[in-house]
């Protein structure tokens, strides 16, 4: 960076304010916390709450990875990336395994997280009841007495009427047996990583100013009921780069003739299993 | 000032001699000129031209200048000047899909025929102020692209999970001509929106992502580019091509409608603006998919599924006028106003006292 902006673009004081939001969003699992966002030099919904927790948390020697729909390579990934590496200095990496700091957006990687690592989940909307209740001080006392009733309503609405749950992602999860929460918009494939996790999972929302966390080793379950248990989804097709069976794929057109390939959206998990 | 009573003809010749020097600014700086906007301030330009329902970028430049960069004033000057100009006929649809691409891209497929183009965007930009002067930008050069580029949500109808919207050759209406009724069908309320208030929609489009209006939406493709436009004159018989426009086009795509009739499927929110304007596109997209909730038999809850109050309140040349309008003198209904509150005074303190 030039000059006239401190390391990590926020001052220290904000990194102060964000930081107490994080210790008491980690003390009270799945629980929003209100935070005073800033504005950031990008725009609102590209990941700003991801960006500014990880600029409070953020030190000179942590490597930095960031994901865009699991992969490295995608725009806004690069984006964010450099602008780390422009505003903080850092080290960056594509490595799961090398990454001191993980941000990211829709996906938690495939590789399994380690107890010295940080995800950081960009959320578009931390209220997990807004489709149900869109007014804030409504939702915030139906958390106030774990009033969820809504939520399994709706998915049993969805049963009766489909046959199956409705929500292929962000679907929503109760953290430690008392906050529901939303996983931010991951595929419900990647739920289930987020039980048990040995890293600290953290949760930024900067246009709508909330944080949320969920600390390491916590109980994380996808609401369902017992007939009808959660059921994480992926295209049922191996890889066309690593021919794995086990990771979450994307689909790419390869004709207007209904050719299609699927590759792993998680690119750095996809090139370590092809180099091995 | 603001004179009383007699005087006002004299009064608005100051105020705009007044407003003409504050226009011009500092006469020691050089003026701008049409052509400098047009090439400079694209975009402001382009906002004018979609509002002003005018595509003619030289016009909508003009009407920036004059209106010292007021894109509702200026709208309003390009509204008023296309309004008297003849309609001479009807042009064919459009075939966007045909469109000279400078950006295309879509957030549903990684890849997909024809590939993703970020073209010219300020996304991924760091919103850092250039304190120094920018660098000259070297001229760049659209390539053609390698393959065609089917629309994304033609690629979802072949495989039957894109509802198709039923073509039509009935006569569009022509906001234009008719103004506005209820209940809107489709092309008005597109019609409406493509010349509507870009902030007013964008609320509207952002409203029912937070839950006022229960959508699910995907960016299933935004292509910006030239678009041929033809027409068929009546003495020819057939088809000719009388020039390009520059539009933004956005396809949004929706989560499972379904019924006993259709089954689960996705849905098609759309939105085409004049110029490069892919914020309103994709706003548009949204409400457009919000207002086709009676259609696809959702509950229409929410302000933006609400057809009479979005394109009622859309239009800005409307709404700043009505708004403005209350600076206007309303001296006799106010006399009336203030008699009537005496009177509901004098009676309530009479019984006050009785």
């Amino acid at each position: 960076m030039t000059t006239g902006y401190n390391f990590a673009y926020l001052d220290e004081a904000t990194k102060r304010m964000i930081r107490r939001a994080l210790l008491k969003a980690i003390a009270v699992p799945g629980h929003q916390v209100p935070f005073g966002a800033r504005e950031m030099p990008l725009p609102y919904g590209w990941g700003t709450g991801g960006i500014q927790v990880t600029a409070s948390v953020i030190g000179s020697d942590d490597r930095l990875k960031v994901i865009d729909q699991g992969a490295d390579d995608t725009t806004n990934a690069i984006s964010i990336r450099r602008f780390f590496a422009r505003v903080a200095g850092v080290e960056t990496t594509e490595s799961t395994t090398e990454a001191t700091i993980i941000q990211t957006r829709h996906r938690i990687p495939e590789t399994p997280l380690r107890e010295d690592q940080v995800l950081v989940y960009q959320v578009p909307m931390p209220e997990p009841l807004f489709k149900l209740e869109p007014r804030v001080r409504e939702s915030t006392k139906l958390h106030a007495l774990a009033e969820y009733g809504l939520m399994q309503v709706k998915l049993y609405e969805d049963i009766a009427k489909q046959g199956e749950v409705a929500t292929s992602y962000n679907h929503p999860v109760i953290v430690d047996g008392r906050y529901l929460m939303s996983p931010s918009p991951i595929p419900a494939f990647d739920n289930p990583k987020m039980d048990m996790n040995p890293a600290i999972q953290l949760f930024g929302a900067g246009r709508e100013k909330r944080i949320y966390a969920v600390p390491p080793y916590t109980r994380v379950e996808s609401l369902d009921f017992e007939d009808h248990p959660f059921r994480p989804i992926r295209a049922p097709h191996a890889c066309a780069l690593c021919r794995s069976t086990e990771s979450y794929l994307d689909e790419l057109i390869t004709d207007d003739r209904g050719g299609r390939r699927f590759i792993c959206s998680d690119t750095d998990y996809c090139a370590q299993r092809q180099r091995t | 000032m603001y004179v009383s009573v007699k005087g006002g003809e004299q009064a608005i010749d100051a105020a705009h001699t007044w407003q003409a020097a504050l226009r011009r600014g500092d006469a020691a700086v050089p003026e701008v000129s049409i052509t400098q906007l047009r090439e400079q301030l694209g975009l402001a330009v382009d906002r004018v031209m979609a509002e002003g329902a005018c595509a003619d970028p030289e016009l909508a430049a003009q009407a920036l200048k004059q209106a010292r960069g007021d894109t509702t004033e200026a709208a309003f000057l390009l509204r008023a000047y296309r309004n008297t100009l003849p309609r001479l006929g009807a042009s064919l649809p459009m075939d966007t899909g045909a469109m000279r691409v400078e950006r295309r891209i879509s957030a549903t497929y990684k890849d997909l025929p024809g590939g993703q183009v970020l073209g010219p965007t300020f996304d991924y930009t760091h919103r850092l102020l250039e304190f120094a002067a920018p660098i000259a930008a070297p001229p760049v050069e659209a390539t053609e692209p390698a393959a065609a580029m089917p629309r994304v949500s033609d690629v979802l109808a072949r495989e039957g999970l894109m509802a198709r919207d039923a073509p039509s050759d009935a006569e569009p209406a022509d906001i234009t001509r008719d103004g506005l009724r209820f209940p809107a069908d489709r092309s008005l309320r597109l019609q409406a929106m493509a010349r509507g208030d870009e902030g007013f929609l964008l609320a509207m489009g952002y409203s029912t992502q937070r839950g006022y209006g229960n959508a699910h939406p995907f960016v299933g493709e935004i292509r910006i580019g030239a678009v041929s436009v033809e027409i068929v004159p009546p003495e020819l018989g057939f088809a000719i091509d009388i020039g390009e426009i520059t539009v933004s086009e956005c396809q949004m795509v929706n989560q499972f409608a379904g019924n006993a009739e259709a089954p689960p499927q996705f849905t098609r929110g759309y939105g085409l603006v004049v110029g490069r304007n892919e914020r309103k596109a994709m706003a548009v997209a949204l409400v457009d998919r919000a207002q086709r909730a009676p259609e696809l038999g959702e509950d229409v809850k929410a302000p933006a599924q609400d057809a009479e109050f979005v394109l009622y309140h859309c239009d800005n040349v409307e709404s700043t006028g009505f708004v403005e309008h209350l600076k206007l003198p309303h001296y006799v209904d106010f006399q009336s106003e203030l008699e009537k509150l005496r009177s509901l005074r004098a009676r309530w303190e009479a019984e006050r006292a009785s």
